[in-house]
């Protein structure tokens, strides 16, 4: 193969780490290497390294306190630790929780888990789009209910949920609110304290962070039992030595993303929409999630597209040197398409043909122009040997 | 996670298309589990002279397709009877084993594709062939 430029579409999955961020990383790791528990100003420099990445990390989502952060090894980290540590601390309030049909697999398998400890899990469908109705919650909440876990913005169709309007509903009921927040924090605007958000999770690889690093914001007074046990780290909710380069290339990277956000978030959703509007030129494509475009994630464009299989797409498109993702039964090794896909009401002969290209900080034009013209040749070509394909 | 051969047959498929004047056509899988195969043979003096394919699925389905039809070519209607998925899967040096349930609706396209032919013959499959693979996809799930 002769071709070919590189377009990484796949910024849902993960993000390149930005230079910035890794400039700042770099000293942690060989020459400022201090346990930041140490006693010595060695180890209690990193200390203040660390306790400013705690600060700026809060800063960049409108927490009111530092200490209201917990850094973990990631998203899933953070969900586990909101979710099983809040209903595990709260037992005697209720074992009631509330969730939605579009979770990550983090919450998902974490509520499950839980179900095995006799706690009573209400899964809310979601619409056509993928929105949650504030209206189905408030029928849903009941005189046991703890907690209310929704996402902020889902993974595989960018439906960006209402949030501080589901967290005043769960307040209401006396319940507390976590957001699953991986794929909104640093790509739309998060401030915890105007939004009624008590609990929430990020991830730093989602905005040009490094893998490896997530956060949990804990909001004072919502106690949680800890699942990781050893010198009491974090305030004692999350033990172990702290990745202090990790931490403070979450933290560079997040006050990058929110500082650049305003701009950026303009830059890339007339990239989507631009790619949106190219992608359904082709015959018998859909969109899948939010049609009102201010309720996508500025990045993301999903679509399922007739008559061909998701996994044949993803790997065609590499072929060309483009990565995507789908959310096919054949990507996962499981008999089902996505969970996400199905709870919008697709059949699963659409959901298999499931296409989801997510833009990031580091793609241009250039790039939706590539994706623009090869995508079509590939649809065409494996359409041409589908034998359900119609014109 | 794909042997270079089976990527070979995905990105190259051998014997795609369709055949008006085949005397045996076969389809298996259906569009909800996300693979179907449709399988033309043409059948002269009980030589498989000619085979086609066109497969919707992920590219385990495409290439089990494409390997399936190049074994079956040329060869007799006996003999490619005796085909099986594990030697589909042979030729293609391996397949994951999420995937095998390819290896096997391919097996059943050319098995239905030739029970398709004896009945055109007039003649009942079900004693020669068994199971055509007119199946469920769900049942063809189950080798896994």
């Amino acid at each position: 193969m002769e071709n070919i430029r590189k377009v990484y579409a796949d910024n849902a999955a993960t993000t390149a780490v930005s230079q910035h961020c890794l400039e700042r990383m770099l000293p942690y790791f060989t020459e400022q290497y201090g346990n930041p528990s140490s006693l010595y100003s060695f180890g209690r420099e990193n200390k203040k390294v660390l306790e400013n990445a705690r600060k700026m990390t809060a800063d960049a989502i409108g927490a009111a306190l530092a200490d209201e952060i917990i850094f973990t090894s990631g998203g899933s980290e953070s969900d586990n630790l909101a979710i099983k540590g809040y209903a595990r601390a709260n037992v005697k309030k209720g074992k009631h929780i509330i969730s939605s049909k579009i979770e990550h697999h983090a919450v998902f398998e974490t509520l499950d888990a839980l179900k095995k400890e006799g706690f009573e899990v209400t899964m809310l469908d979601v619409d056509s789009e993928g929105f949650v109705s504030p209206e189905a919650l408030k029928n849903a909440m009941r005189e046991d209910t703890i907690l209310v876990t929704i996402m902020a913005a889902n993974n595989e169709i960018g439906t960006v949920e209402p949030i501080a309007e589901l967290a005043a509903i769960a307040h209401a009921g006396g319940a507390v609110f976590h957001t699953d927040a991986v794929q909104a924090v640093g790509h739309i605007p998060i401030n915890v304290v105007e939004m009624g958000i008590d609990m929430l999770s990020m991830s730093a690889h989602k905005f040009n962070g490094p893998k490896g690093v997530g956060a949990l914001y804990v909001k004072r007074g919502v106690r949680i039992q800890p699942m990781i046990h050893g010198g009491g780290q974090e305030k004692k909710r999350r033990s172990g030595t702290e990745s202090v380069a990790n931490i403070v290339g979450l933290a560079t990277a997040l006050t990058d993303a929110v500082e650049r956000l305003p701009a950026e978030s303009v830059r890339l959703a007339a990239l989507r929409d631009k790619l949106i509007e190219g992608v359904m030129k082709m015959p018998k494509v859909i969109l899948t999630g939010a049609t009102d475009m201010s309720k996508r994630l500025p990045g993301t464009a999903s679509f399922c597209i007739n008559a061909i299989e998701g996994e044949a797409l993803i790997l065609r498109l590499d072929f060309m040197g483009i990565c995507a993702s789908t959310g096919s039964a054949c990507s996962s090794g499981s008999l089902d398409p996505s969970h996400v896909l199905l709870a919008l009401g697709l059949p699963h002969e659409v959901a298999h043909g499931s296409l989801r290209l997510s833009l990031g900080h580091f793609n241009t034009e250039q790039d939706v122009d590539y994706i623009l013209e090869k995508l079509p040749q590939v649809v065409t070509a494996l359409r041409a040997m589908s034998p359900v394909w119609q014109e | 996670m794909y042997t270079d051969k089976v990527f070979d047959h995905f990105s190259n498929p051998r014997n795609v298309g369709e055949m008006p004047d085949a005397n045996g056509v076969g389809e298996v899988g259906n569009a909800k589990c996300g693979d179907i195969m449709k399988m033309y043979l043409k059948i002269e003096n009980d030589i498989i002279v000619d085979v086609k394919f066109k497969t919707f699925g992920c590219g385990a389905a495409i290439a089990t397709s494409s390997m399936a039809t190049e074994l079956v070519k040329g060869k007799s209607i006996e003999e490619a009877l005796k085909l099986t998925n594990t030697a589909v899967v042979e030729a293609l040096e391996g397949l994951p084993p999420a995937k095998i349930h390819c290896s096997v609706l391919a097996e059943e396209a050319i098995k239905s594709a030739l029970a398709d032919y004896y009945r055109r013959q007039g003649i009942d499959p079900e004693p020669i062939i068994g199971c055509t693979g007119n199946c469920e996809c769900c049942h063809a799930h189950d080798h896994e």
